[in-house]
């Protein structure tokens, strides 16, 4: 099968893969965190240097493959997932990382999005949501919420925003994690993971833009609130949260409830188990849903579910047809069905 | 098989139309009859004519289905301009065809469908059979629905499969009219409805009742043979347009050693090219049918830079939501063929009539200065070669390829005389060697001009590309002001200089002439008929006709400035030859332009031929 990446162990390091060219970002953006937590995983994953190929589309991440010393396409607004599978579909054993953001794909490109969720490509997918168009200075984005007061938003945006997971469940997608870009040692953590998986990896990081959307995660990320307003989700275990892992979620009904162990007869027995690993994406959805101030915003692995990629299934159709069709050449494609001879 | 008594009339070649409501299988008799056609040694063209509807209204002048077949003992160019003979299965296929046969054609009926419902649904007033619409015709009154139901009486078949063969019955006529034998026919039979023996009895039954009515009503006053056409010695097949390009192209990958990638998005009419490389896993070919024509390019740029041979296809409007990825492949300069196969525009236009006016679309519809490779195919057959041309100037010199080829091409089919693959050109694809110290992203062959084209996967060639503007030799992100001017006319002339890989312009017929027409694309074989009729009626003329439009072949010039007149001939506005004054404005340009989604016929442009060498 060609659908396997090689790996090896391999003596790598971070300097490894830090390109030449100067990081531009502003001052303070998320994306320098992003940055450090990928060199973090690239060298651990024991993939060979040549075969990482780094994958973007338009907008202030999608600079992203300039600054690793990998391969590299820097492509058009959108389309990044577009290039990813053809790029994946023509070699397998290339480790294909598509770094975007809300506008790159949650607008533009939200058409290649959906469909790259639903064809399940082995490929990574790194969505910088800072809720805001930042190359092209303020405007609202499709994730800014209701309400957003921006360039072109000036009486508040009148939209509704995506929530990015659950675009990807809606799109049949097998695997989702969320991340906050002031958390390098979670994003280095999850992308790893997001890397190992097999299929579509969709991490949405919730990234800061310093200039024109400073603080929209505020809520989530401050160290004040961060540990009421995160939930760190682990496979198997309670779903518990707070600054003393005192409180937890359980299923109330139909609906998510954030509750205190302890208070009311809740025990820890009470709260829910993580399963990223069930094909029905009911509870996914409801837990990447979740937001401050009634819940705590879900971190890690929220779905993650085995399925085959959509590369391991072309190519073993091909090697099939290698081996079964009669036609092996064009010389007998071009000599088969109906055919006469002039003597 | 039955004795023809009657006279054995000898032909040069004829036109053939089979007409019927979109349901009654004449695309299916049409393409039996090529089958016979080929196994008789005549050559000859086909061009099918099918509505826009899939089921348009029954009986109606919209659902019209029609079939072509132009055939004969010399080589034969083109589907034909009018037809001899014509095959109508209900009124509303005669009144869609009565512009498109010759004033003494033999018109075939089936009179059991011309009754009075049928005529009023046809915008008939009175039923053209008998109220002199058809004089100067011979008319065959065949009552074809009601002996094909009486063929199969003695089968235990229903009345629906029954109807369903009555195409045959019609087919056998035009069989006896021609003197063919139906063996290949039959055999044809048992390979499609091999588990349905009922089926396949039903259909020889029905093709013989018809074969059998023309020979004992004497239909016709004569029959009629056409003798083997003088082909070279070899191996032939049947090829549309559509096919002979998604093989032009499998055959590229062949002798280039690459893997074929093509990213599409279904369109008429070049989804076929699609359809057929989705057929071929065995050659590796990966085919990705994409959510939209953007993805359909974007994941093959993706698969050009991965080292695949990158193909997307595509008509008209496709190729409008193309443009912005065009320009990333003229960019980053990676090999990528994009088949346009034209239809009648603007917007969704004619989606199964034929045009030339994409031209300018793929020359200038780009944003900033973005050159490639425009080439087009000049026949059904020719589109292999075109196709497989495409891929390796594509490759070798690192740039995208227009390839246009269009509807009449595309569904149109004529005899292909089967190469062997050795005897195609070997391609030779840039890449570049695991850690070659000399490497550099857009360090450029001295030649050519193109980059090195190095693999992901490969050892020792880390690098990045992409859509902003990058430093020439090193491939960094660069703004400076003349960095840009220099690659920018680096890319221009990268391009140009394909010209000394491509074949000399050249011209058929007197090279004395004060004439010269010119063409390009799918209009070949029209040109070339009517310019071999004026050369052998004695006139002096000369022809030249275009597949490389950019860059030109370098003796553009001098042919053109050879001729004191010079008309160019083209299905659109004037695309091409706006081109040529761009190009070459010292020359008086002439123009024949037709745009009504119908091809050229071979009438129209003699006249006006005819009109200039009078002048």
């Amino acid at each position: 099968m060609e659908n396997i990446i090689d790996t090896a162990k391999l003596n790598l390091t971070k300097e490894d893969f830090k390109s030449d060219q100067m990081v531009k970002w502003c001052p303070g953006c998320g994306d320098h965190a992003i940055l450090k937590s990928v060199e973090n995983v690239f060298p651990e994953l024991g993939i060979a240097k040549e075969d990482f190929v780094v994958v973007s589309g338009i907008g202030c991440s999608s600079r992203f493959p300039y600054y690793m010393n990998t391969y590299g396409i820097h492509g058009i607004h959108g389309r990044a997932a577009a290039l990813a599978t053809g790029i994946k579909l023509a070699n397998p054993k290339l480790s294909v990382w598509m770094i975007t953001g809300d506008g790159d794909s949650m607008a533009i490109g939200g058409n290649h999005f959906i469909h790259i969720a639903r064809r399940n490509p082995d490929v990574n997918i790194l969505l910088f949501n800072n809720k805001i168009y930042g190359l092209t200075k303020g405007q609202y984005s499709p994730t800014s919420p209701k309400g957003s007061k921006t360039k072109t938003s000036p009486q508040g945006s009148f939209e509704t925003p995506f929530n990015p997971g659950e675009l990807v469940m809606g799109a049949r997608g097998k695997f989702f994690a969320r991340v906050v870009d002031t958390n390098i040692k979670m994003m280095t953590r999850v992308f790893k993971e997001a890397a190992e998986h097999k299929g579509a990896s969709i991490v949405e990081i919730l990234a800061n833009c310093v200039i024109f959307s400073n603080k929209i995660h505020g809520l989530i990320t401050s160290r004040e609130t961060k540990e009421s307003n995160q939930i760190f989700l682990e496979a198997g275990q309670p779903m518990k949260y707070g600054k003393d892992n005192e409180k937890g979620i359980i299923l109330d009904g139909t609906q998510l409830k954030a509750v205190t162990i302890g208070e009311n007869g809740i025990t820890e027995d009470d709260l829910m188990v993580h399963d990223p690993t069930t094909e029905d994406s009911g509870i996914h959805v409801m837990l990447a849903n979740m937001a401050p101030p009634e819940l705590p915003a879900a971190m890690g692995i929220i779905r993650s579910v085995k399925a085959p990629t959509l590369e391991q299934s072309v190519w073993e159709s091909v090697e099939y047809e290698k081996e079964n069709s009669s036609i092996k050449n064009m010389d007998d494609l071009l000599n088969s069905g109906s055919t006469w001879d002039i003597d | 098989m039955a004795n023809n008594k009657n006279k054995i009339v000898e032909l040069e070649k004829a036109v053939i139309r089979f007409a019927g409501d979109s349901g009654d299988g004449m695309q299916l008799t049409g393409s039996l009859f090529s089958d016979s056609t080929a196994f008789a040694g005549n050559d000859f063209a086909t061009f099918p004519d099918y509505p826009a509807e899939i089921r348009a209204p029954q009986g109606t002048v919209s659902g019209v289905s029609g079939f072509q077949i132009h055939f004969g003992s010399n080589d034969i160019h083109t589907s034909g301009d009018q037809a001899d003979v014509l095959v109508a299965m209900n009124p509303a296929s005669l009144k869609a065809n009565m512009n498109w046969i010759t004033n003494d054609a033999v018109i075939i009926v089936d009179n059991d469908a011309f009754v009075e419902k049928n005529i009023i649904k046809a915008g008939y007033k009175k039923n053209p059979l008998i109220d002199g619409t058809l004089n100067g015709h011979l008319v065959v009154n065949a009552p074809i629905t009601s002996l094909t139901k009486a063929a199969v009486a003695e089968l235990d078949i229903d009345n629906k499969s029954a109807q369903k063969s009555k195409n045959m019955f019609a087919l056998g006529m035009i069989f006896y009219m021609f003197n063919r034998s139906y063996e290949k026919t039959f055999d044809f039979f048992e390979n499609k409805f091999k588990t349905k023996p009922l089926i396949v009895k039903a259909n020889k039954l029905v093709l013989e009742a018809g074969y059998n009515f023309a020979d004992t009503i004497e239909a016709f006053t004569n029959t009629f043979r056409i003798e083997p056409a003088q082909l070279n010695k070899g191996k032939y097949r049947n090829v549309t347009g559509n096919l002979a390009t998604a093989w032009g192209l499998l055959a590229a990958a062949e002798r280039s050693g690459l893997k074929l990638f093509i990213g599409s998005y279904p369109i008429t009419p070049a989804t076929e090219i699609l359809q057929e490389l989705a057929k071929h896993k065995q050659f590796s070919a990966i085919s990705l049918q994409a959510e939209d024509e953007i993805a359909g390019i974007v994941s093959t740029i993706g698969a050009s830079f991965a080292g695949a041979l990158p193909i997307t296809t595509t008509s008209g409007p496709g190729l409008s939501l193309k443009s912005e990825a065009l320009g990333l492949a003229v960019i980053t300069e990676l090999p990528l063929v994009v088949v346009n196969v034209q239809r009648g525009g603007p917007s969704t236009g004619l989606p199964t009539k034929s045009e030339q006016s994409d031209l300018y679309q793929a020359l200038f519809g780009r944003n900033g200065e973005a050159p490639l490779i425009v080439m087009a195919a000049s026949s059904s057959s020719d589109c292999f070669y075109s196709a497989f041309e495409a891929a390796k100037l594509s490759v070798e010199h690192m740039t995208p390829v227009i390839l246009l080829t269009d509807g009449s091409l595309a569904n149109g089919s004529e005899v292909f005389k089967i190469p062997k693959m050795s005897s195609l050109a070997k391609i030779k694809p840039p890449i570049v060697k695991a850690n070659d110290p000399n490497y550099k992203p857009y360090a450029r062959n001295k030649k050519k001009l193109n980059r090195p084209w190095a693999i992901p996967g490969t050892e020792g060639l880390r690098h990045r590309i992409g859509g902003l503007e990058k430093e020439n030799i090193s491939g960094n992100v660069s703004q400076v002001p003349e960095n840009h001017q220099l690659m920018s006319e680096l890319r221009e002339e990268k391009v140009e200089l394909v010209a000394n890989y491509i074949p000399e312009q050249k011209i058929i017929g007197d090279e004395n002439a004060d004439v010269l027409v010119v063409s390009w694309g799918g209009t070949h074989g029209v040109m070339l008929t009517v310019v071999e009729q004026l050369l052998e009626e004695g006139h002096s003329i000369a022809m030249t006709h275009f597949k490389h439009i950019k860059p030109l072949p370098k003796n553009t010039e001098d042919i053109l400035s050879r001729f004191k007149k010079i008309i160019v001939c083209e299905i659109n506005l004037g695309q091409f030859v706006n081109y040529l004054r761009m190009k070459f404005p010292k020359y008086n340009y002439k123009q024949y332009n037709k745009i009504q989604g119908l091809p050229f016929t071979v009438a129209e442009l003699k006249n006006e031929f005819i009109a200039l060498l009078n002048e």
